[in-house]
């Protein structure tokens, strides 16, 4: 196979960034060095620091109740009308911690280690031991704060194994643990508000930040109902918005997620790294039509017992069960035979693809795969799996309207979390100093792919523990601040910025809605660099986005005014955003012309279709700085250095 | 800002989170709340229930002739001698029920305007809800404030009581339903009875904390066996006059 | 399939509002009831009307944001959330009504969108552990009944949407402290501020303009979580325990 080159046009070079803020020394010592090093603000002067905090979700809720517990003032911002509704609700699985509580031979290292591989080799180390030593504290934390974790009969907590490690290491609470621990945070950070040591502006939409003199002081952001834009000051600002798979428009997301907080910070001079690392689940529910709004997850323990299988013949539209046993292809347990069907994610969703593209997928417009479970009822009984699975299949039955005990499930990949986002040090700070990145808005600990269980713990960590140590440091290196005003020159030209966009929108007038603009722009990335990306897909996407960008603001049409509750105005500003940010994925993905995690390259896999990684040239992460709207960004590399963990090929054969 | 979450200066910033500075006695705390009200309201109503169940115990008597019925009556006024003089026990006994109406209506009347308050707005589809002994709570209430009105003023003052004779009940409640009024209010208000306390004794078991999941099917069935009791011990005795069984 | 969609209009808090019916085509069964109204709302952003302003975020029934009462019940007919109500549940030719919660604690702000905030001010009011981050003692330090960690979990289940006030004739909020209330009694973390939590929250739901409670049991038929009705009595034994004084 020929290696595709890397050079293009469409980017420059500049100069390599290096972590400054990471300390040298032994991996498990740098996160207790870094502490000690780290300047302190004097309680008494913590009141006159505001803090500004966009997001509510597990990291920035625990954020911003950690920094009003420490003494300063928070502004906390969210779309949604109660902070109690961010996204990381529906996380379903469970949080990894390396308590040790099974005697399996868990421990900070392998946590460590398990992430660093799963992450095929793209994050940084410093960041990932932190992340597992943090882990065990988060598990005390979320005890104390009331979280009803699951427990066995001695009154200890329980755990179970998932994403395919060997330990037991997954605390959980049912399958709504995402949803347990956000309502902890959101209870810490209601008592805050109840102090008054947080100001809670729910319903409101950061739309830009506030750069002075270098560093972020503040944001622009829209409250959703009066639709007043007004800029709000602050010492330091935190962006803990998520992620931003709803690029894709169907994925599993929120449907108001979005990517604008970060792409603005971005255009603010933040950079973005590792833009094309986006997680493909492989267990979600098909779509069934062009009105489909957004994607259901399933719980991935469902390929413990069930079979995935498509039939053998293309375009075979017989009902499942009248499919003879020889006719079907377990396609997984025939590629893989030592894995199966417990293959990682990111393999079991482009064996998917595969099938569906060589015409083989079954339900409507052939893009499914079956789950079987009728192995499963027959070793097992009925009521064990349901014992099991009940609550997933009910979940299943409601959306389809089809009973999984009598017909096997369809299942397809979907777009669900997206490991890259703004660049941060070690501090997670960006490239804006006083310009936090938290959670899934920041790329740093799960390289190319996320393992399961881990999204939780990395929001909590950021939110609770390193964070609030981090700011603390920032603040009291930069004690002076004020003097920032409404009157400011990069104040007014922010919120002039801010508004002319919405009233450029409103102007418009054209004949297509906002969403058939992200409708379109959602399947061309899907089809281009979604599963599997290759060099003529992304040129072809490259080519088309800006013409689709063009088109938006000629052909979009939003009613309605600006100063009010204008939910199409919402969708169509954040639009704008996705079809910048699309651009620099498919860049990214462009550029790296390596497979790994969840950036497949076709031109880039060994001879068995395995996703092939190429350190030589690949071993750093991107970190992409924005010049203009179509201009040729510019690439920092950042060299990833491994020291404990030694870059192996992944082999699930 | 209509949404804005109110931090510092919403009523229940002052109420919580720092010491205060007077915190409210726990009578005040009680009265204000509308769970104190409902147990108010639960109270009475048990004290209510309770006087009831002696009531129609008292009434059934008339089944067993004149001298009987009529010598209860007088045995009421003596309630409690030698230690009481005349007629204090009934007084006390009075006074405990009055309290216990008004009680019981105050926290009725004030429940319900905040209840009403709180769903200014109905929807344009409607539906059914509840059940009906529910739905009833406040116009039965409501009648069974007025018959209780009529109830003195016909057999304890027999002010409304044409045939009326001071010191003969038996003959005073044969009289009563010797009226197709009398019938006619008397029934009415007992099927009320029976509705309010269906709803009323299950409502007070949950309001005092008496229950939970296990224990509630025992308290529907208790609710539903005082409420038919009740109602068809007092029914009987204008039943007994209509079909000639008394007197 | 072909419905008459009726939805409740109101452009901002203070304007009157109104019921205003509109024909749509070309519903597929397999959408949610959210999709039949994005639907609606792409028509009618192209025939240059004001489109439907409902909220709803997650789609998969955990975030609590959808609020819609669908022919007088609060989610619609079936028991679970609006955004995991499929048009299977309707008949082509059926005309549905669709309004926005209704209780003087949940202001209307612009057609079907409603404002909660008066739910994140219960749970301010002490619907929390006070552990600030750092100061836990280790996990297994006390150990939990799994009962308790059950019973409670059954209660923390609770999306705040919103329901149980919607369908309540009180408009009242007993179920929804309730669950909170329950959760943190029944853990020892929520041993210490017991009395004070139940005595705040209860007076904070009364203060925010909500009605008491008539044991209708309206709000566990249309929660989506079945939190239990038993939980209100489980409410009332706490708060009258905590008028006690705490324990020692």
């Amino acid at each position: 196979m020929s290696q595709p080159s890397t050079e293009y046009t469409d980017y420059t070079t500049g100069a390599p960034i290096a972590d400054t803020a990471a300390p040298s020394g032994p991996v498990a010592e740098r996160w207790d060095r870094r502490r000690f090093q780290a300047k302190l603000v004097n309680p008494a002067n913590r009141r006159r620091h505001t803090v500004i905090v966009v997001g509510a979700g597990l990291a920035g809720g625990a954020a911003g109740a950690t920094l009003a517990e420490q003494g300063y003032r928070v502004e906390q911002f969210c779309y949604q009308d109660s902070p109690r509704r961010a996204h990381s609700i529906a996380a379903q699985g469970g949080i990894n911690a390396a308590k040790n509580y099974r005697n399996d031979g868990d421990s900070v290292r392998r946590l460590f280690y398990d992430t660093v591989k799963g992450g095929d080799f793209r994050a940084r180390e410093s960041n990932v031991h932190r992340l597992a030593q943090i882990s065990v504290d988060i598990i005390d934390q979320c005890v104390a704060q009331g979280v009803p974790f699951a427990r066995e009969y001695g009154g200890l907590l329980d755990t179970r194994s998932f994403g395919g490690v060997q330990v037991s290491r997954t605390f959980y609470a049912r399958g709504q643990t995402g949803q347990q621990l956000l309502l902890g945070a959101y209870q810490a950070l209601s008592r805050q508000i109840a102090a008054g040591n947080v100001t809670m502006h729910p319903r409101t939409e950061m739309l830009d930040l506030i750069v002075v003199d270098g560093r972020a002081r503040g944001i622009v952001a829209r409250d959703l109902v009066s639709g007043t834009v007004t800029a709000y000051h602050a010492d330091a600002v935190v962006l803990a918005t998520g992620g931003y798979g709803n690029v894709f428009y169907l994925s599993t997301n929120a449907m108001n997620s979005n990517a604008t907080a970060v792409w603005r910070a971005h255009r603010r001079g933040a950079y973005f790294a590792n833009p094309c690392f986006t997680q493909i689940h492989p267990t979600c529910i098909p779509r069934t039509g062009d009105h489909q709004s957004k994607l259901t997850l399933m719980s991935e323990s469902l390929r413990n017992d069930g079979r995935i299988w498509a039939p053998k013949a293309p375009g075979d539209t017989r009902p499942p069960n009248e499919i003879p046993e020889e006719q079907r292809d377990y396609y997984l347990e025939r590629v893989y035979p030592s894995f199966g069907n417990l293959v990682p994610r990111d393999i079991a969703s482009r064996a998917a693809k595969n099938v569906c593209d060589e015409g083989r997928g079954v339900g409507p417009g052939g893009q499914g795969v079956y789950l079987d479970f009728a192995d499963a009822i027959r070793r097992m009984g009925r009521a064990n799996v349901s014992a099991k699975y009940g609550n997933l299949f009910e979940m299943y039955e409601r959306i389809t309207a089809e009973n999984p005990y009598d017909v096997p499930m369809r299942i397809y990949p979907a777009v669900h979390y997206t490991m890259g986002g703004l660049w941060v040090d070690y501090d997670l700070q960006t490239t804006v100093p006083g310009l936090f990145a938290i959670g899934e808005a920041n790329f740093s600990d799960h390289g190319a792919n996320r393992l399961g269980a881990s999204a939780l713990m990395q929001g909590l960590a950021d939110g609770y523990f390193v964070l609030p140590a981090t700011v603390n440091d920032y603040l009291a290196r930069n004690p002076h601040h004020g003097g920032v005003d409404d009157s400011h020159p990069a104040v007014t030209e922010a919120l002039a910025a801010a508004e002319d966009r919405l009233r450029r929108l409103l102007a418009a007038g054209g004949d297509r809605t906002p969403d058939s603009f992200h409708c379109e722009i959602g399947e061309l990335m899907w089809d281009c660099c979604g599963m599997s990306r290759t060099e003529e897909g992304l040129r072809k996407a490259l080519d088309r986005i800006p013409l689709i960008r063009e088109e938006f603001w000629r052909r979009v049409r939003v009613p309605g005014a600006g100063e009010e509750l204008n939910q199409t105005l919402e969708k169509a500003n954040r639009i704008v955003d996705y079809l910048e940010l699309a651009e620099l994925m498919c860049l990214d993905a462009l550029h790296r012309a390596e497979s790994c995690g969840g950036h497949f390259r076709e031109e880039s896999q060994t001879p068995d279709g395995e996703a092939a990684r190429r350190d030589e040239e690949f071993s750093y992460a991107a970190a992409w700085e924005f010049t203009a709207t179509g201009a040729a960004p510019v690439l920092h590399r950042e060299d990833l250095v491994f020291e404990y963990v030694h870059p192996t090929q992944r082999s699930y054969a | 800002m209509v949404l804005a979450t109110r931090t510092r200066t919403g009523r229940t910033a002052r109420t919580h989170g720092r010491p205060q500075a007077r915190p409210p006695s726990v009578a005040r705390l009680f009265w204000r709340s509308t769970l104190g009200k409902k147990t108010v309201m639960a109270a009475s109503g048990l004290i209510m229930l309770a006087y009831l169940t002696a009531h129609v115990m008292g009434n059934l008597k008339v089944f067993f002739g004149p001298e009987e019925f009529n010598a209860y009556g007088h045995w009421l006024r003596e309630m409690g001698a030698p230690v009481l003089h005349r007629e204090w026990g009934l007084w006390l006994v009075r006074i405990l029920l009055l309290a216990a109406v008004a009680a019981h209506a105050v926290s009725a009347c004030q429940l319900s305007r905040r209840d009403i308050r709180a769903r200014p707005t109905a929807y344009a589809h409607k539906r059914p809800r509840a059940s009906y002994a529910t739905r009833t709570m406040r116009w039965g209430g409501f009648i069974l404030g007025l018959f209780i009105v009529w109830h003195l003023l016909d057999l304890t003052t027999l002010t409304v009581n044409e045939n009326a004779q001071p010191g003969r009940p038996y003959e005073n409640v044969v009289a009563t339903f010797s009226t197709w009024y009398g019938n006619v209010i008397y029934i009415t208000a007992m099927l009320a009875l029976g509705l309010h306390i269906r709803h009323g004794f299950h409502s007070a078991a949950q309001t005092l904390g008496v229950g939970g999941a296990a224990r509630d099917r025992a308290l529907r069935a208790a609710a539903d066996l005082l409420a038919l009791a009740l109602t068809a011990g007092f029914i009987a005795v204008p039943v007994a006059v209509l079909t000639g069984v008394v007197s | 399939m072909k419905l008459t969609v009726r939805v409740w209009r109101q452009r901002d808090a203070e304007a009157p509002g109104a019921m205003a019916a509109y024909q749509i085509d070309g519903i597929s069964e397999d959408m949610s009831f959210l999709e039949m109204l994005d639907t609606l709302n792409e028509h009618l952003i192209l025939s240059g009307e004001d489109p439907v302003a409902f909220d709803h975020d997650c789609r998969e029934g955990i975030c609590g944001a959808c609020s819609l009462v669908i022919n007088g019940d609060a989610h619609g007919p079936e028991r679970t959330t609006a955004c995991q109500l499929h048009m299977r549940s309707f008949a082509d030719g059926d005309t549905v009504d669709v309004e926005p919660w209704r209780a003087a604690a949940f202001p209307v702000v612009k057609d079907l969108v409603v404002d909660r905030s008066a739910f994140d001010r219960i749970i301010q009011a002490g619907g929390y552990v006070t552990a600030p981050t750092g100061s836990a003692p280790e996990a297994h330090a006390a150990a939990v009944p799994k009962e308790a960690a059950d019973h409670a979990f059954e209660h923390a289940e609770c999306i705040g949407c919103g329901a149980c006030v919607a369908a309540c004739p009180n408009g009242s909020a007993m179920l929804f402290t309730s669950a909170k209330v329950n959760h943190l009694a029944a853990l020892p973390q929520g041993a210490p501020e017991r009395e004070r939590r139940v005595l705040d929250m209860v007076a904070t739901m009364d203060a925010e303009g909500f009605g008491g409670c008539t044991l209708t049991g309206e709000c566990a038929t249309a929660c989506p979580k079945g939190i239990p009705l038993p939980s209100i009595t489980a409410m009332n034994r706490e708060w009258l325990r905590a008028l006690r004084g705490p324990r020692r």
